[in-house]
């Protein structure tokens, strides 16, 4: 696992240096050769990747890299067609029994897919409940949480991303920025060990951008372990602790942000890199 | 400035040119007394607000001729009805005598009940048509097709005269009965006109599923929710905004479709009112007597669809479009407290 674990855990090293720890740990995702194909169109084309617990790991890459899908296949909302991909050591989307593959059952994806939270680009609020109800909607729903406790972590969470006082409006009364920390919020809710961030401020005004960052900040700053797919370079360079650049559905180069970004060894990473920062 | 030379020249060009200068150097002058002055001006061109546009609207003539026309028209057939072989006499006494109050409770109960079949049915119908399970799908698609496919009154004979085929209704040990004790006109007109119905409510509700935005459904698979959990909470709900509309167009229809079972001997508003007709010999004044029924119970149906349309908007707008009480009181209120109008309605 050590020898695998060489690309992602670059960031790693330098976070874990205050807990100090050397015996292996469970990686939080592991992609071994993952392919993806959209009929014949093969949009990822054999992904190895590594995410360590509470390591802020950042996708970029131009669209239609296949980063986005990928983020996609990590909670199963998209079907992998080769390879393998482990969330906390658990296969995604699939029960193997000796050398066979069996497809989980409805019940049992989503059962996964309660440890994940994903946050979307286009925020997918849910836009005929209150902020609030969007909160609370998983845990009541899902987890058979009762509406008190369920009301009590929303309001905490809702005031935490700075809504206190927005809890009974409706998404379409608030503005993109407050939207998507209502959704970070729903996705805390259900305290999933792994937040997908699919692009979540690409859809925001620019002056919006920034109040989502700062609740990724934090979120970071908690130990939380995200996958952020996003072109928000400053973002990265600074709270990442690993950074992937994928290009037409292979990874390009890794690394840790900093020395990637501001020194990228492959041509494909420089090219890109000169017209995004 | 305004005088336009006829004969252009040297002399008057440069005339022009340094009066121009002038005119620059005079609005510079003005320019900087007004950064002045700027207070008092500002509040000098406060006190002289535009004047406002008093214009003659356009005359729509034409909007004048067709409105008398159509009066006319009107007018016209009402005369005619009027002077025509109708006993009005009649038509006034049995619109008020209660002849028809407890038909017209009948026809009302047998379209609600027959709705409801069709909604839950209907739904039923187009989740299961969406289905990823090819067997559902296909029942789905093959109940469509006949339901559709056939007429209602051909459906109506048909379940009426079911005991040709099952004599007997028999449950083993729970129930067993003569079918057509079990088939009465109330039960052949309920499943005839319910299970039509599903079959076009089926259609109206998988286009109102369809309509949902599929980031819906997948922010809630996200989130863990399972298929049907996240159809009965995320996608249904929103689906209802699309799905009501043409809803109550069905159930206006059915209102009027259910006079269908007079064939099969169901006392609702119209058998009745052919039997009176009939008997009395007063037919046609008996079918005007029914029509005003059958419009009066349209209208209340389209305030309470109204009500209906409003619950499910919540969410898509900003804010409720506001009732017709709302309104008639922000109207009212309005000469008191302009800013209160828009806004306060939720």
């Amino acid at each position: 696992m050590s020898e695998t674990a060489a690309t992602g855990t670059t960031g790693t090293g330098t976070s874990g240096t205050e807990e100090d720890t050397v015996e292996p740990v469970l990686p939080m995702v592991k992609a071994e050769q993952v392919h993806k194909s959209f009929g014949h169109t093969e949009v990822l084309k054999g992904i190895d990747l590594e995410v360590a617990a509470q390591e802020v790991f950042c996708l970029v890459g131009p669209s239609g890299s296949g980063k986005s899908t990928f983020l996609r296949c990590i909670n199963h909302l998209e079907k992998i067609n080769a390879g393998r991909l482990y969330v906390d050591g658990r296969l995604v989307g699939y029960r193997q029994k000796g050398d066979r593959l069996y497809e989980l059952r409805e019940r049992e994806v989503a059962e996964q897919r309660k440890d994940i939270g994903m946050v979307f680009q286009r925020f997918n609020l849910f836009p005929h409940m209150t902020a609030l109800q969007n909160v609370m909607e998983a845990p009541v729903q899902v987890k058979g949480e009762s509406k008190a406790v369920a009301r009590e972590r929303a309001e905490r969470l809702l005031e935490r991303v700075g809504l206190a006082d927005r809890m009974r409006n409706y998404p379409a009364q608030l503005s993109g920025g407050q939207q998507q920390r209502v959704a970070i919020a729903r996705a805390l809710a259900m305290e999933p060990k792994l937040m997908l961030f699919d692009e979540p401020t690409s859809a925001l005004d620019p002056e919006l951008v920034g109040e989502v960052l700062d609740v990724m900040r934090g979120l970071a700053e908690d130990g939380m372990t995200m996958i952020v797919v996003t072109h928000e370079m400053g973002f990265a360079r600074e709270v990442g602790d690993s950074i992937v650049f994928m290009d037409d559905g292979v990874v390009v180069e890794s690394g840790n942000p900093r020395d990637v970004l501001t020194n990228p060894q492959h041509e494909r990473t420089q090219a890109f890199l000169s017209k995004v920062l | 400035m305004n005088e336009a030379p006829d004969t252009p020249g040297e002399p008057q060009e440069a005339d022009r040119a340094s009066a121009a200068a002038g005119r620059d150097a005079q609005v510079g002058e003005t320019r900087l007394t007004k950064t002045d002055t700027l207070r008092t001006e500002e509040t000098a061109t406060a006190d002289l607000p535009p004047a406002a546009i008093k214009a003659i609207p356009v005359r729509h003539w034409g909007r004048w001729i067709g409105a008398a026309l159509v009066l006319a028209a009107l007018a016209a057939i009402g005369l005619a009805f009027v002077n025509g072989d109708i006993a009005w006499a009649v038509v006034g006494e049995r619109l008020t005598d209660g002849t028809f109050f407890w038909p017209a409770w009948e026809t009302l109960k047998i379209s609600v009940y027959a709705m409801l079949i069709g909604v839950v049915l209907g739904t039923l119908l187009a989740v299961m048509r969406l289905s990823s399970n090819p067997v559902l799908s296909a029942v789905s698609y093959a109940y469509i097709w006949f339901f559709r496919g056939t007429p209602v009154i051909v459906q109506l004979l048909l379940w009426f005269n079911l005991s040709a085929v099952f004599t007997y209704v028999d449950l083993g040990p729970i129930y067993r009965n003569e079918m057509n004790d079990v088939m009465t006109p109330f039960v052949a007109a309920l499943l005839a006109l319910g299970l039509n119905e599903a079959a076009y409510m089926a259609e109206i509700s998988r286009a109102g599923i369809q309509s949902v935005d599929h980031g819906q459904t997948e922010a809630a698979h996200a989130l863990g929710m399972s298929g049907s959990k996240t159809m009965r909470r995320i996608v249904l709900p929103q689906a209802m905004r699309v799905i009501i509309p043409p809803t109550g167009n069905e159930y206006i229809n059915m209102l009027k479709t259910s006079s269908l079972a007079f064939a099969i001997g169901y006392g609702e508003l119209f058998y009745v009112a052919k039997n009176v007709g009939t008997t009395d010999y007063s037919v046609m004044e008996m079918y005007l007597v029914v029509s005003v029924w059958y419009l009066g119970l349209t209208t209340i149906f389209n305030v309470g669809q109204y009500y209906l349309e409003r619950h499910y908007s919540k969410g898509a707008n900003r804010s409720l479009p506001p009732t017709p009480l709302q309104r008639i009181r922000g109207q009212l209120t309005a000469f008191r407290t302009p800013s209160k109008v828009g806004g306060t309605t939720v």
